[in-house]
């Protein structure tokens, strides 16, 4: 019965050749191929792509969101790590 | 070259064909809009009734390829019909004398379609369904791989156009197939019972009409008897997978939509289907 032996699948697609694959959903699908039809039919109607990468939802590890202060709260203020103190010559104008 | 949905600017200069030719063009046009038309709305019958949504989608995408396909074939009819005074379609021509591709699709009776008897059938289930899809996906590529070198340039444009989306629909119907086949005793039983219902309107796809072995002559059009082997074996390859016995085409098989010998069913569906057009002639929305 759909939705309890389905696995969810999250769905990633790529507009054009060169850009990377951006999350659009996510649907149920049997298994790669229904899900990568499934993708096709609900996700490029509008011609939003041209390749489709589809991954099982359970292989996705997440961080915890209980985490962030631990996890992003400490690059804030270290300033060094950016490369902004480059003077960079007027010569070099696509850096 | 690159069809979009009005074929009726001038870069599509249609043939110059005149008297019996032109009839008969008329004829076979129809033919495969009738097709085209008729299964696209069965499918949509599936819109919010599908058993999943990506599938309801999916099955709405497909009838929406084939309405598509219908308006490119109506509009070229129409453009061919409005060209001669002796066309019998003229009786359709409204006030400014033409027709149009919505006069074509909803003002004819059931006697006046040309589509096989397959794609009137009622829905049935999901099996029966995707038989239907699969029997008539199968058929529609075969024909359209050769129609594409059509020599009548906008017929060889719209197959092969048509082509891609029919590869699709061929793809997922396959797909369905073999699943609702090698699948569950529940799944297997339903497709079997499917088998059992819609092949006796299996023959009729790959038996041509009169106009069609004429035309074929010219190449304008594709003498169907012989894209048989080419369905038998995609379906065997595809039954094979399914771990489905081999079609065999015991039932007597249907003949006539070519003729415009229907069943009561497609007149139901156009009674649904034309009912707007017939009440209110010409609205818009």
């Amino acid at each position: 019965m759909p939705g309890k032996d389905w696995p969810l699948w999250e769905i990633f697609i790529r507009s054009k050749q060169g850009l990377d694959h951006k999350h659009v959903g996510s649907l149920h699908a049997a298994d790669a191929q229904m899900a990568i039809e499934n993708a096709r039919d609900v996700y490029t109607r509008r011609m939003e792509g041209v390749s489709i990468w589809v991954v099982e939802s359970r292989f996705v590890h997440a961080s915890n969101p209980e985490e962030a202060p631990s996890l992003y709260d400490p690059a804030n203020d270290k300033v060094y790590r950016h490369p902004t103190f480059y003077n960079l010559p007027d010569e070099l104008k696509h850096m | 070259m690159n069809i979009n949905s009005d074929i009726t600017s001038t870069d599509y200069e249609a043939p110059a064909y005149s008297g019996e030719m032109l009839a008969a063009v008329v004829e076979y046009i129809l033919r495969l809009a009738d097709n085209a038309l008729i299964l696209g709305h069965r499918n949509s019958e599936w819109t919010g009734f599908g058993p999943i949504l990506e599938q309801d989608i999916a099955l709405s995408n497909i009838a929406l390829d084939l309405v598509g396909q219908a308006r490119n074939y109506y509009q070229y009819a129409a453009t061919l019909v409005n060209r001669s005074h002796e066309s019998p379609w003229q009786r359709l021509a409204t006030g400014k004398n033409q027709v149009s591709e919505d006069v074509l699709a909803y003002f004819r009776d059931a006697p006046d379609f040309r589509n096989c008897l397959l794609v009137e059938q009622v829905n049935g289930d999901w099996a029966k369904t995707i038989i239907r899809q699969f029997f008539f996906s199968t058929y529609q590529f075969a024909l359209f791989e050769k129609l594409s070198f059509s020599a009548d340039k906008i017929i060889s444009a719209i197959a092969e156009k048509s082509l891609k989306e029919v590869t699709y629909h061929l793809r997922w119907s396959s797909e369905w197939v073999i699943r609702l086949g090698d699948g569950t005793p529940e799944s297997q039983l339903r497709i079997k019972n499917a088998i059992a219902e819609l092949h006796q309107f299996v023959s009729e796809l790959t038996s041509p009409a009169s106009y069609e072995l004429f035309l074929a002559k010219y190449n304008i059009s594709v003498d169907v008897s012989k894209l048989r082997n080419a369905w038998q074996a995609r379906t065997d390859e595809v039954f094979n997978q399914a771990t489905l016995p081999p079609l065999s085409l015991s039932a007597k098989q249907a003949f006539g939509g070519k003729e415009g010998k229907h069943s009561d069913q497609l007149q139901s569906l156009l009674n649904e289907m034309q009912i707007m057009q017939r009440t209110y002639p010409g609205c818009e929305w």
